[in-house]
């Protein structure tokens, strides 16, 4: 039989951190719903709130890595992608110097993600250009 | 009996689901309960927390045409599934409704002409306490004051869809306020008053007054006064009330091809 129930959650997109309800629905994410007494939106939500599930199953999603070779971009394993980052990384701060480096983390990360992006950029690295999305 | 004992005795064998509140975390939250889980279900449904059940209902017929629904319904989530029904979208013969009459301060603070489903499970019927005040005000403008004063409204529209998205009166699948040459990409806020005049015309005849929209509008415009407007032109003209009742025709379904609408 059709399920149907709605999970709260905090919107994933900025800083405001609105109140959500997710709709599930046959085992998919099949909605959004404002929160309606959420003490930071009160039932409302931007334009980006109302869209926030439209990523999750969209063709467009990045659910590979990719790398460009050749002009051409390839589907790698996630080992293999992350080695090419960090060596690129490590190899632009030692001929250019760490603020040639600069993070940009992420809403849809835990705290926790993002606590250890941040820590890359600044003690590992040593550069203080870090950002957020959440910061609009 | 309460919506939740009436609830619990469907699930033995009428309905397949329970459309309603589930209470999680101080929260009354939409959920469509089984036999299995219908202890969870909410016994007390607070004014402010308001959903758009029709939709979900909607939603759950078009995925699965043969479930059989038992609903929680106002007198506001009653008239959107019999506007719904009429425009072919919900199939009240598989959906029951139980009924929950809205206390005054509710029906008062909506405005609302008929705060109670036609059969009351739960809840003490209150007369409708219909608020025309504000369309009177705006009619009893200067044509160039009133233009002023939805302008100024309009432009403060963060183009966010939501009284569109909430709306459960608003099905289509390919929606005239997604269409590029309508409505211009990236601009905020929307052409005035082009965006809300789209929404306007496509209420008339069509809005069951619940109020939704302007709930979930962050900008505070004042668009139920907006939509009461255009159904009172409805209303006055053509002598139709959407969602009042599922044996009367609706306008838009009979337009041209009726002389007598001539």
């Amino acid at each position: 039989m059709t399920d149907y129930r709605t999970v709260p959650t905090v919107c994933p997109y900025c800083g405001t951190g609105c109140g959500m309800l997710l709709e599930v629905s046959g085992g998919r994410l099949a909605g959004v719903l404002p929160q309606k007494g959420h003490p930071v939106s009160d039932g409302t939500l931007c334009l980006k709130g109302w869209a926030a599930y439209e990523f999750v199953e969209s063709p467009r999603r990045l659910a590979r890595p990719l790398v460009r070779r050749d002009g051409k971009r390839e589907a790698v394993p996630v080992e293999e992608a992350l080695s090419i980052v960090a060596d690129r990384l490590r190899d632009t701060v030692e001929r250019h110097g760490p603020d040639a480096a600069a993070f940009i983390c992420s809403a849809k990360c835990t705290n926790e993600e993002d606590y250890l992006v941040n820590k890359l950029a600044r003690a590992v690295v040593g550069t203080n250009n870090i950002d957020h999305c959440a910061r609009l | 009996m309460s919506i939740k004992e009436k609830a619990r005795e469907l699930l033995e064998g009428e309905v397949d689901g329970v459309l309603g509140y589930r209470l999680a975390g101080g929260s009354h939250l939409p959920h469509l309960f089984t036999a299995a889980d219908i202890e969870e279900m909410a016994g007390d449904y607070p004014a402010g927390e308001r959903y758009p059940l029709a939709s979900i209902v909607r939603r759950l017929q078009a995925a699965d045409p043969g479930i059989r629904i038992a609903v929680v319904a106002r007198g506001c989530d009653e008239r959107s599934l019999v506007e719904l029904f009429k425009q072919g979208q919900v199939n009240l013969g598989r959906t029951v409704i139980l009924g929950l009459a809205c206390e005054e301060e509710l029906a008062r603070g909506c405005g609302c002409a008929v705060p109670y489903p036609s059969e009351i499970l739960e809840g003490r019927r209150v007369e409708g306490v219909p608020d025309d005040s504000l369309v009177e005000k705006m009619d009893g403008m200067p044509a160039e004051d009133r233009l002023d004063f939805w302008l100024s409204r309009f432009g403060s529209c963060v183009k966010c869809y939501g009284c569109r998205n909430v709306c459960p009166l608003c099905y289509c699948k390919e929606c005239a306020l997604d269409d590029a040459e309508m409505v211009e990409r990236g601009r905020v806020p929307p052409a005035q008053p082009a965006f809300h005049l789209i929404r306007a015309i496509d209420m008339a005849g069509r809005c069951i007054d619940c109020g939704l929209c302007e709930e979930a509008c962050p900008m505070g415009i004042p668009l139920r006064t907006l939509y009461r407007k255009v159904g009172r032109v409805v209303e006055d003209n053509l002598g139709y009330r959407p969602g009042r009742s599922p044996e009367e025709k609706s306008p838009l379904a009979v337009l041209g091809t009726e002389k007598d609408l001539e």
